[in-house]
């Protein structure tokens, strides 16, 4: 891989230690993969910050790069952080306060794109949270590849990344056809879609054909289940997303998606009702329009819900929401908006048994985490909530 | 003495007693950063301590988050002194290299046995095997 004599300089060491570590990744990634040298980064996201994840070994290892000088030079923000009992707590904020002494921005959220950092098409990121690696590359046109905690740490120090991977046009094009003839119309048809899809197809690129989004919420779910049950980086629609019209090649393989096997999606996340404790919406981090929705159809509803109801959101839709009235509306009927945070980061398995959600992906994690676990859409869950 | 030529990950040398598993290794929840020993139910060297040896299997899976177990081994000295792969990817390769433990791919790690005394000189990317068989 070829490096610059900048490059080649903080290599050796004359930059510091910090500097030198992230270099050395960069450097051992970029001739893994097979990269012909290091591009700038408009922006980097980092996992790893969650203590549920990292434990003291994170800990002991930010520690030590925050004592050596470790400094981002690109804007980066967080993963979202996990949630738990007061010494778990002790050591998350230890967490957020090491990544702070890097010049991180505290904010810790999977949808970065609907507040603090906004990527454009064609922009080259370091983004490593799979649901936002996803939408950006798939919904925004951006280009990153789906990276780990340190490598994306690492890359947000240098401000650079190895060349390879989704960085590559030729890399981007769709490795199969996906035909809908399944009905996918609501929210929670696209995480059946996508919890689907990610299972079948592993870490294809697939080209929809035949669906219709009706909000860009949707899209994100779909891209957060195929992510989560697969590792699906990047996906094209047909008339929606921004490289469908390059994303085609000859001979690509079709397969066909039908009600049948949505259905079977359905059915295996299909616990009663006297089985859940808990409802969660907001996995990924609810938008605007998707905490708007519920409380309206609290309103509706009119009674308070007899389990509680989680939003989890990043703390600029929590802002919006408090300052729009929806965030009363949902505490008055049982309901509470966590921000920057993720249940399925937290110890989560030790206060529930059960959860309902409309997401495919956390649908994934909590039955893994031994929950048992409602599907539906919003409207079904919160109307038909106990 | 037999010579495996294969690639520097990361710089450094080594020589101490083979621990090879035939599967790939998950780090995080799949050794014990405290002792060292292996512990992932699935591995083919689950009880076996790590520590001061040539760590030699195919891949590594699981968690990014594993590069930070291999820190942490390295901090409380119960590390291999060196690592040898087939295929390096990012969770082992980050992890060697923040850890600073010699590594190389591109080994066919068949060709070594548990138990056999090995020399790892990561620079020229050369696994040599000083015993046909373990001690």
């Amino acid at each position: 891989m070829y490096l610059t004599k900048e490059e080649e300089l903080i290599l050796a060491g004359e930059y510091g230690y910090a500097l030198q570590k992230a270099m050395e990744i960069l450097v051992a990634l970029g001739e893994i993969y097979g990269a012909d040298r290091l591009i700038p980064i408009k922006s980097a996201q980092i996992a790893g910050v969650s203590y549920k994840n990292i434990g003291d070994a994170g800990i002991e290892f930010l520690r030590d790069f925050v004592d050596a000088g470790a400094k981002v030079s690109v804007y980066t923000t967080l993963n979202p952080a996990g949630i738990g009992n007061e010494e778990f707590m002790e050591k998350q904020r230890e967490v957020l306060e090491l990544y702070r002494a890097m010049g991180i921005e505290i904010t810790s959220t999977c949808t970065p794109y609907y507040g603090a950092n906004m990527p454009k098409f064609g922009d080259h990121l370091a983004w490593s949270e799979s649901s936002a690696v996803s939408f950006a590359n798939s919904i925004l046109g951006a280009r990153t590849n789906r990276e780990g905690g340190p490598s994306s740490l690492a890359a947000a120090i240098v401000g650079k990344t190895p060349n390879y991977g989704l960085h590559l046009e030729e890399n981007r094009k769709a490795t199969v056809i996906v035909e809908i003839q399944a009905k996918v119309k609501e929210f929670v048809d696209y995480s059946f879609l996508g919890y689907h899809l990610g299972k079948l197809l592993k870490n294809d690129i697939p080209y929809f054909k035949g669906l219709k989004p009706e909000k860009i919420d949707y899209l994100k779910e779909l891209g957060a289940s195929m992510a989560a049950t697969g590792s699906i980086a990047l996906y094209h629609v047909e008339g929606e997303t921004p490289e469908y019209k390059t994303a085609i090649t000859d001979k690509l393989e079709r397969i066909q998606v039908d009600d049948r096997e949505l259905e079977e999606v359905k059915a295996k996340y299909n616990a009663d009702w006297g089985e859940i404790d808990v409802i969660l919406i907001g996995c990924p981090h609810a938008s605007i329009q998707e905490i708007k929705e519920v409380a309206e159809l609290l309103k509706m509803r009119g009674r308070p819900l007899k389990i509680p109801l989680f939003i989890t959101a990043s703390r600029v839709i929590k802002y919006l929401a408090d300052s729009l009235g929806y965030t009363e509306v949902i505490e008055r009927y049982n309901g509470k908006i966590i921000v920057d945070a993720c249940l399925i980061v937290s110890p989560i398995e030790s206060w529930y048994k059960g959860i309902a959600t409309n997401s495919g992906k956390a649908s994934f994690y909590f039955s893994s985490a031994g929950l048992e676990v409602r599907l539906d859409n919003t409207d079904k869950l919160i109307l038909e909530a106990p | 003495m037999k010579v495996l030529k294969g690639r520097k990950i990361t710089k450094g040398r080594a020589k101490g007693v083979a621990l090879v598993s035939q599967k790939p290794l998950s780090f995080l929840g799949g050794i014990d950063p405290e002792t060292g020993i292996v512990k992932d139910a699935e591995s083919d060297i689950k009880g076996e301590s790590v520590k001061d040896k040539i760590l030699v299997f195919p891949r590594g899976k699981g968690s990014t988050v594993g590069s930070y177990v291999i820190y942490q081994l390295k901090k409380n000295n119960v590390a291999p002194k060196a690592i040898v792969v087939e295929d390096a990817e990012t969770i082992v390769a980050t992890g060697a290299i923040i850890a600073e433990i010699p590594m190389v791919d591109k080994i066919d790690t068949k060709k070594i046995k548990s138990g056999q005394i090995i020399e790892v000189d990561a620079d020229k990317g050369e696994v040599i095997i000083h015993e046909e068989e373990g001690i």
